[in-house]
């Protein structure tokens, strides 16, 4: 093995990184952590070539888009909300079959008058002039939100940037509307919201994705090229 | 990132001091708006469009602030604080920075940072005058400043909302069409609906509330909403109040019972949206066809002609002017008189200079009545490299 080792880059906590351990695991390819017991590094055992990097899931999304790692598996709605073009400097490899969950617009249960995105311009019409501001929309998911809702037409709103419980927002009075990622609803339902019927913005799950913004020589795509070969006999 | 935004310092300053000592010398006091602006002004004024093209932040006190994207809106806030009550008529200037997001860096016809050079006339009574007024000054800016060649493109905000009053139909479209104008993609989905289904799609449940409720009965209505809730244990959330719920519902029930607009009032609105034609042509072209559909326009078409006269008087050649109706759709705070002063065929570098009525912002902004205000703005690194182009 000669040059530069590939870098690929695993979820650092949570569901995912339980998942993505069981996946590599089941494919052969046992991930190890070098050094420090919390340390953020690892190898894979007895496959050189490769180094692994714990990180954040948003954080691989944003690193495969500057080209800083090679490879990582990260949620699909991390990655099309990187960077302002979408996926042009991300290429999905594989989808891998868990950590699905939808990201939707959802409403107030109590807008009666409200269950279609076509519903919200003329919502944000008569709220402006009521309250002389635009309605919020909440979300983790700046650049979806505005690429869907330009999409369907709806403008006279505004972003209000939530980084966690976004689905409090509307009764915190923080926000009107909330654009985020559910796999169940239960959560929405328990904070009395809907999701328009036709609001659903990205069937998301976990995906196997490699940067384009960086330099992919021989021995790092024959690196690529082994581990998806162990991944797919494995029924990734 | 570049070190130095422009590389015509000197000469942008040089010019800079040129327009301002003549905006001084009309009677147009400088000062100095701050370049740091709260974000909600502009996000709520202007939406997401601005949003995309500002750079917004938080500060270490969790206040989200801006670097002002235009300097219209910090003018208004300057004639604020100095005028709370808004009953004093102003003449202000100013000359800096503004800033904006280009994708990929921007270059030097679309700068990131660029320097504005405007005039804001706010509290004036004589409305065509102060339109004239306005207008003449900027072409006179850039006329001294070198640019011989430039055509002028015109709008009028004003007639649109004076032919959707002409027209018989609901107060409640008259409010969605005023609304959708800003958005053009938008606004002929809107007409496509009024001009069939004028209450759009519904599913069954809604279909079924909505027959619950009386048309002529408000509070009655309201209580049917609030019962509706209660049943299905839905509690009321959020800023949205039962009174703007059931209203919503009123007006899509009311428009289940309407006429659709007319194909005749669709076509109006198309060809009067495609009108693009020399300034008094233009205009009476529009008297023709809104008279033919026997429609009467009210003040809207004398106050057009009376200010045509003025900027005629001002010196304007008439001849030279386009006047557009479409012109002036994507600025959201116009309301009137809206112009450009243009160099045709190259595109967004060639748009010198801009400016136009702007009457709602003010009050927007905290002033306690509505305040009659006219502006103009010129981009002086545009001008400069038209000048430039000139000279060459």
């Amino acid at each position: 093995m000669s040059g530069d080792p590939l870098i690929l880059a695993l979820p650092s906590k949570g569901r995912l990184m339980e998942r993505a351990g069981e996946l590599f695991e089941a494919s052969g390819l046992p991930v190890r952590k070098t050094g420090h017991e919390r340390g953020y590094r690892g190898e894979i055992d007895g496959y050189g070539g490769v180094e692994i990097a714990f990180l954040s899931a948003t954080e691989i999304a944003y690193q495969l888009g500057l080209g800083r790692i090679h490879l990582g598996i990260t949620g699909e709605d991390l990655i099309r909300e990187s960077g302002r073009d979408g996926v042009s400097r991300t290429e999905i490899v594989r989808p891998l079959g868990f950590g699905k969950a939808d990201v939707v617009v959802a409403v107030p249960e109590c807008w009666l008058d409200v269950s279609r995105m076509g519903d919200l311009e003329d919502v944000a019409a008569t709220f402006f002039r009521e309250h002389g501001r635009r309605l919020r929309v909440a979300t983790k998911y700046m650049n979806l939100t505005r690429r869907f809702f330009s999409d369907k037409g709806v403008t006279g709103y505004r972003l209000v940037e939530s980084l966690g419980a976004t689905e409090g927002t509307v009764a915190a009075g923080t926000a009107e509307i909330i654009v985020d990622i559910t796999s169940t609803g239960t959560t929405l339902k328990a904070n009395h919201l809907k999701v328009l019927s036709d609001g659903l913005i990205l069937e998301s799950q976990a995906v196997l994705a490699k940067s384009t913004a960086v330099d992919w020589p021989s021995h790092i795509s024959e690196a690529l090229t082994g581990i998806l070969s162990r991944l797919d006999t494995n029924g990734a | 990132m570049v070190a130095e935004p422009t590389a015509s310092y000197a000469a942008l300053q040089a010019q800079a001091n040129a327009i301002t000592e003549l905006f001084n010398m009309r009677g147009y006091e400088l000062v100095a708006p701050a370049y740091l602006q709260p974000a909600d002004l502009f996000l709520d004024r202007m939406g997401e469009a601005i949003r995309g093209r500002t750079y917004v932040f938080t500060d270490l006190d969790g206040e989200e602030l801006c670097l002002r994207p235009d300097v219209t809106l910090p003018a208004c806030r300057v004639y604020l604080e100095r005028y709370p009550k808004a009953d004093v008529e102003a003449r202000l200037c100013y000359n800096g920075p503004a800033f904006r997001y280009q994708p990929g860096g921007g270059d030097e016809t679309r700068p990131r940072e660029f320097r504005q050079a405007g005039i804001e006339y706010i509290g004036g009574t004589d409305r065509p005058g102060a339109e004239a007024e306005v207008t003449a000054l900027a072409v006179e800016a850039v006329r001294d400043a070198g640019l011989e060649t430039f055509s002028i493109r015109i709008g009028d905000l004003g007639l649109f909302a004076a032919l959707v009053q002409a027209l018989d139909i609901p107060d409640r479209w008259r409010l969605r069409l005023h609304h959708f104008f800003w958005r053009p993609p938008v606004f002929r989905n809107l007409l496509r609906q009024l001009s069939t289904v004028p209450a759009g799609e519904m599913n069954d449940a809604e279909a079924a509330l909505l027959g619950t409720l009386d048309l002529d009965d408000r509070s009655e209505s309201e209580a049917r909403v609030a019962a509706h809730l209660e049943k299905d244990g839905i509690p009321l959330e959020g800023t949205r109040s039962l009174s703007e719920i059931t209203e919503r519902l009123l007006d899509r029930a009311a428009d289940a019972k309407q006429q659709p607009l007319s194909d005749a009032a669709v076509k109006l609105f198309e060809s009067y949206l495609a009108v693009s034609a020399p300034a008094r042509a233009a205009l009476e072209r529009i008297e023709r066809e809104t008279k033919e559909a026997g429609l009467g326009m009210g003040e809207a078409l004398s106050a057009a002609h009376a200010r045509l006269d003025r900027l005629s008087e001002a010196g304007i050649d008439l001849d030279a002017a386009t006047f557009s109706a479409e012109f002036g759709r994507d600025l959201e705070y116009y309301t009137g008189h809206v112009f450009q002063i243009e160099i045709p065929g190259r595109g967004r570098a060639g748009h010198i200079a801009g400016g136009g009525r702007y009457d709602d912002l003010l009050q927007g902004l905290g002033a306690p009545q509505p305040t009659p205000a006219v502006g103009s703005a010129i981009h002086t690194e545009r001008l400069l490299a038209a000048v430039r182009g000139d000279a060459a």
